[in-house]
C-alpha cells in the first residue's frame, strides 16, 4: 500500500462496547476525515436518491465518504473508460472520499449466478458477469479512493450448506489475492485502498477462518459480508461479529487502518448491537429504504442530561408505528417492511396533522413542511414526496450516528439504547 | 442566470411601487404597469403587481398541478427566479380538498410558496377528462377517477374552492370545448361562459385579495370570438385570458384567434394565453400582444428526458448522449448545466429519479430565461432583432421556419429574411 496517509485514531476502545475514533487523512488532499462509528453516504451512481446538489446541500452534516456500487456502474464501463478522468469527475462530485462496493445493499440480487471465477451484478439492462479481470478494469476506470475486493457472499439464504459457505470463504480469498496482484501492478490504482471481505455465512468456524486469512493480506479495512438484515437474528450476528473482530488487527503498525465495515445492516437496533460487537462503519442505505415505503424516521435518540427523565415513559412526542411492530416480529425475508422507528405518512391519521415530521428537527423538510403536506404528496404520487422524505430521513439517521458517537464518548450507551430500543417494545 | 437577475431588478423597482401602493391604501390586488411597448409588434413588457410579489412580464408560469412542481422544492423554484406558478382547482379540490387547504393557510401555506399562485378553474378538465364529465347550465358533473364519486363543479363551487386556495389570480369556470369541435356547441359554450363569468364574479368572496380573470372563448370562429370579447370586456375584471386554443387546432387558425383577441382586449390589463409553452409559440404570441403563459410541456417533457435548448431539444435518454461529456447547454447557467454532463444524466436516468429533477430544473430555467431575454429586448427596443436571432438559432434554415409563425410575425410587421 504505497503512500497510505490514512489512519484510524481511536479514542475509546472497550470490549463489548464498541470503538470510537476518527479516520483521518482521507481524500485527495488528505484533509477529509470520517468519525466512527459512522455510516457512508449511500448513492445511486453518485447521486443520493431523489436529490440534486441543491437539495443535498440543505443537509449540514454529511459523511465525507460516498458509496457507489458496481451494480449501478458496471454497465457504464465503456463510457468511463472513454471519459478517462474517473467516476468522481464524471458524476460532478467534489471533494469526497469515494468507496466502491460490489452490490447495492438496498436491492437484493438474484442468487445462483456465482461461479468459482465470477460474480454477477444486475444493471438496468440485466445481469453483468464479472471476472476479477473485469472487476479490476472497472476499478481502474472508476478510480475510487477505496474499494472492496471481489467476493462471493451468497450465503444468506436459508439452508445454505456448510460446503457452500466454505466455498464462499475460499473463493473470496482467492479473488482477494488476484485483485491485490492486479492492484499492486496498476499505476492507476496507486494510493487506492483495498478492503478485504470477510465471509463465512452463519458458521462460526468459517467466519473465524475467513477473518484470520483475510487479515494476513495487505488490506486497509475489512468488509463484513453475508450478515445483512434478514439473513439472521441480531444475537447470532453479534456473536459472529465479535468472533471476527477478535481476529482483526487492532493497532499493529503495519495495519494503520483496519476499519470494519458491516454490509447490509442499517436498522437502528441492529446498528447499536453491531457497534457494541466492534463494527466501525455501516452502509447508509436505511434512510432510502424508509423513504421508498413512504415513511419518515421519527425515533428518538436524545438522551436527556437528567438520566431519570430518560427512562420515563416517552411523552406525546413519541409515536408508534401505524401497525404495532416488535423487534423480531418482522418477516426476515422482507426488508421493505416498515419498522417501529418510522411512521407511515400515507396513513389517514396524518391528513390533517400540521406538525413537522419531527419537532425540533432542523432539516429542510421539517423547517418548511408539515405531515399533512407529505401525506398529500404521497397520496397523489408526487415526486416531491421522495425528495422531502429523503432529506429528512438522511438528516435524522446521520444525527442518530452523531448521538451514538456522543454516547460512546460520554459512556451513556446504555441510556441511548434504552431510548432508541424502548420504542420498539411499546404496544399500540 | 444573468437574465433572470435583471428581471429581478425590474421587480425591485416594482417593490417600491408596492410600498407606495400600500401607503396609498389602494384596494386593487392587481396593478399593471407598462414598462415598454415594442414600436414594431404588439409586444409589451410590464410589471404585474400582485399580492405576493411583483411579476415581470412577459412571463412563463410553470405548472404545479397538485400543489407541487413535480420533484422541485419551492426553494429551488424560487432560486430559478420563478415569480408565479399554477395550481389546479379540480385536482386540489378532490385531494386534499378545500377545507384542509384552508386550515393550512391556503395553498401558499400548504405548499409553502411565498410568491404568487394562479389557479385554473377546473374548466380544462372538462376537455381532458371529457369521458368522465357531463355539462349542463348548472355546471360540470365529474365522475372522480379515484373513487367513482360524482361531483358537480359549478361556477360558484369553483370560485369557492379557489377562495379557499387563496390564489392571487383565479380563473373563471368556463364552458370549454375542444378547439377541434365545430358547430352549435361552440356557440353554446361561448354564451354560457359569459353567464358563468357573471356567476363567478358574484361568487368571489375575496375581490380585494384575489383577482378573477375572464376567459375569452368562441373556438376558431371569428364572429363568436368577437362577440365574446365584446361582452366580456364590459365586465370589470382585472385581467383576461385567451382560452379554448392550444388544443390541437391548426396553427394557422390558432394565431389568428390570438391576434384577434389581443386586438380587442384592453391595453392596460394583462393578457394570459392559456396552455402555450413551446418556445416558438411563446415568442410569436408575445409579438401578438400576450403577457402571460402557462404549459405543462416543459416540465412534463423533462421527466421523459427531453431537455429544451435554443436550437430545439435533446433526448438525453438517447444512446447518442451516452458519451457526450458536454452539459446540456454550455451557455446555460442553471444548476444542472453548471455541474453535470449529458453523459452523466443519460446514465443517471437508468438509476435514479433525480435525473428527471435535473432536467426539470434545466427546462424551467430555459423557459424563464427565454422570457427574461424577450422582456429585456422589448425594454431595450430591439425585440424584432431578438426574434430574428431566435428563429435563426432554432431552425437550421429559413425554409424550415414554420409557415404559421412567418405569417403571424408578418402580421405584426416582422419580416424574416
Amino acid at each position: 500500500m504505497a503512500g497510505c496517509r490514512m489512519k484510524l485514531e481511536l479514542s475509546r476502545v472497550a470490549l463489548g462496547k464498541g470503538r470510537l475514533g476518527v479516520l483521518k487523512g482521507l481524500g485527495k488532499t488528505g484533509q477529509l476525515s470520517l468519525e466512527v462509528p459512522g455510516c457512508l453516504l449511500h448513492t445511486h451512481l453518485g447521486t443520493v436518491p431523489h436529490l440534486t446538489q441543491d437539495t443535498l446541500s440543505t443537509l449540514s452534516t454529511l459523511p465525507s465518504v460516498t458509496q457507489i456500487t458496481l451494480s449501478n456502474i458496471a454497465e457504464h464501463q465503456e463510457v468511463l473508460e472513454e471519459f478517462k478522468d474517473g467516476f468522481r469527475k464524471f458524476a460532478g462530485l467534489h471533494d469526497t472520499v469515494l468507496y466502491c462496493a460490489l452490490h447495492d445493499p438496498a436491492t437484493p440480487c438474484p442468487t445462483g449466478h456465482t461461479t468459482n471465477k465470477t460474480v454477477s451484478v444486475w444493471g438496468s439492462g440485466g445481469r453483468i458477469e464479472l471476472t476479477v479481470a473485469k472487476f479490476m478494469a472497472l476499478q481502474k476506470a472508476v478510480k475510487p479512493d477505496w474499494y472492496q475486493s471481489m467476493a462471493d457472499g451468497e450465503t444468506w439464504q436459508i439452508n445454505t450448506s456448510h460446503k457452500r459457505v466454505r466455498k464462499s470463504v475460499d473463493r473470496s480469498l482467492a479473488h482477494l489475492d488476484e485483485c491485490l496482484l492486479v492492484h499492486q501492478k496498476s499505476q492507476e490504482l496507486e494510493g487506492v485502498e483495498v478492503f478485504g471481505v470477510v465471509e463465512g455465512g452463519d458458521i462460526l468456524e468459517e467466519r473465524v477462518r475467513s477473518a484470520k486469512e483475510t487479515a494476513k493480506r495487505p488490506v486497509s479495512g475489512f468488509c463484513l459480508d453475508g450478515l445483512q438484515t434478514g439473513s439472521m437474528d441480531q444475537a447470532l450476528r453479534t456473536q459472529l461479529i465479535s468472533a471476527v473482530t477478535k481476529e482483526l488487527p487492532e493497532d499493529k503498525p503495519s495495519f494503520p487502518l483496519s476499519v470494519r465495515l458491516l454490509q447490509g445492516v442499517g436498522r437502528p437496533d441492529e446498528v447499536l448491537a453491531s457497534v457494541e460487537a466492534g463494527v466501525d462503519l455501516f452502509e447508509g442505505f436505511f434512510p432510502f429504504q424508509v423513504t421508498e415505503r413512504g415513511c419518515a424516521l421519527i425515533f428518538n435518540f436524545n438522551i436527556s442530561s437528567n438520566p431519570e427523565l430518560a427512562v420515563l415513559e416517552p411523552g406525546e412526542d413519541q409515536e408508534t408505528a401505524g401497525d404495532s411492530q416488535h423487534n423480531g416480529d418482522l418477516n426476515p425475508d422482507d426488508q421493505t417492511q416498515m419498522t417501529s422507528f418510522e411512521i407511515n405518512l400515507k396513513d389517514k391519521r396524518y391528513q390533517g396533522d400540521f406538525r413537522p415530521l419531527v419537532e425540533g428537527c432542523g432539516c429542510y423538510c421539517c423547517r418548511n413542511h408539515q405531515r399533512a403536506y407529505l401525506h398529500h404528496l404521497l397520496v397523489t404520487n408526487e415526486l416531491l414526496a421522495g425528495v422531502l422524505l429523503m432529506i429528512h430521513n438522511t438528516a435524522h439517521y446521520h444525527a442518530f450516528f452523531s448521538a451514538l458517537r456522543d454516547a460512546l464518548a460520554e459512556d451513556t450507551l446504555d441510556l441511548l439504547k434504552r431510548r432508541v430500543l424502548g420504542q420498539t417494545e411499546r404496544k399500540d | 442566470m444573468a437574465a433572470t437577475r435583471a428581471c429581478g431588478a425590474a421587480a425591485n423597482t416594482s417593490e417600491n411601487i408596492m410600498s407606495l401602493k400600500k401607503a396609498l391604501s389602494v384596494a386593487s390586488p392587481l396593478t399593471l404597469r407598462i414598462v415598454a411597448e415594442c414600436p414594431v409588434t404588439k409586444a409589451r413588457a410590464c410589471d404585474l403587481i400582485l399580492p405576493h410579489s411583483a411579476v415581470s412580464t412577459p412571463v412563463f408560469m410553470p405548472v404545479g398541478t397538485q400543489g407541487t412542481l413535480k420533484g422541485i422544492t419551492v426553494d429551488q423554484l424560487d432560486a430559478l427566479g420563478c415569480q408565479i406558478c399554477l395550481g389546479n382547482t379540480y385536482h386540489l379540490g378532490m385531494r386534499p380538498g378545500p377545507d384542509l387547504i384552508e386550515k393550512a393557510n391556503g395553498l401558499h401555506g400548504f405548499m409553502n410558496w411565498k410568491r404568487n399562485l394562479l389557479t385554473d378553474s377546473g374548466g380544462f378538465q372538462m376537455v381532458s377528462l371529457v369521458e368522465l364529465s357531463e355539462i349542463t347550465e348548472e355546471g360540470v358533473k365529474f365522475k372522480s377517477p379515484y373513487d367513482g364519486k360524482e361531483i358537480l363543479l359549478t361556477p360558484e363551487k369553483s370560485i369557492s374552492i379557489q377562495n379557499s386556495l387563496g390564489s392571487d389570480i383565479m380563473m373563471q369556470l368556463d364552458d370549454v370545448v375542444s378547439s377541434t369541435v365545430t358547430g352549435p356547441r361552440v356557440e353554446e359554450a361561448m354564451h354560457r361562459s359569459i353567464r358563468w363569468l357573471d356567476r363567478c364574479i358574484s361568487a368571489n368572496k375575496n375581490p380585494e385579495k384575489q383577482n378573477l380573470f375572464a376567459i375569452i372563448q368562441g373556438g376558431l370562429n371569428t364572429e363568436l370570438r368577437k362577440a365574446c370579447l365584446d361582452e366580456m370586456t364590459q365586465r370589470d375584471v382585472p385581467g383576461f385570458a385567451i382560452g379554448g386554443l392550444s388544443g390541437g387546432e391548426e396553427k394557422d387558425d390558432f394565431w389568428r384567434m390570438v391576434t384577434l383577441s389581443t386586438d380587442h382586449l384592453p391595453r392596460e390589463k394583462p393578457r394570459y394565453l392559456m396552455g402555450v409553452g413551446y418556445a416558438v409559440d411563446l415568442v410569436v404570441c408575445v409579438a401578438l400582444g400576450c403577457d402571460m403563459f402557462d404549459c405543462v410541456f416543459p416540465t412534463r417533457t423533462a421527466r421523459f428526458g427531453s431537455a429544451l435548448v435554443p436550437w430545439g431539444s435533446l433526448q438525453i435518454k438517447n444512446k447518442q448522449y451516452a458519451k457526450d461529456f458536454e452539459p446540456i447547454d454550455s451557455d446555460c447557467q442553471c444548476p444542472t448545466c453548471k455541474r453535470h454532463s449529458r453523459a452523466y444524466l443519460h446514465a443517471l436516468f437508468k438509476s435514479d429519479s433525480a435525473a428527471m429533477h435535473h432536467v426539470t430544473i434545466h427546462n424551467i430555467a430555459y423557459q424563464l430565461n427565454l422570457m427574461c431575454s424577450v422582456r429585456q429586448s422589448i425594454v431595450e427596443g430591439c425585440f424584432p432583432e431578438f426574434i430574428r436571432t431566435f428563429m435563426k438559432r432554432m431552425f437550421p434554415s429559413r425554409d424550415q421556419y414554420p409557415g404559421w409563425a412567418v405569417d403571424a410575425l408578418a402580421s405584426v410587421n416582422i419580416t424574416l429574411e
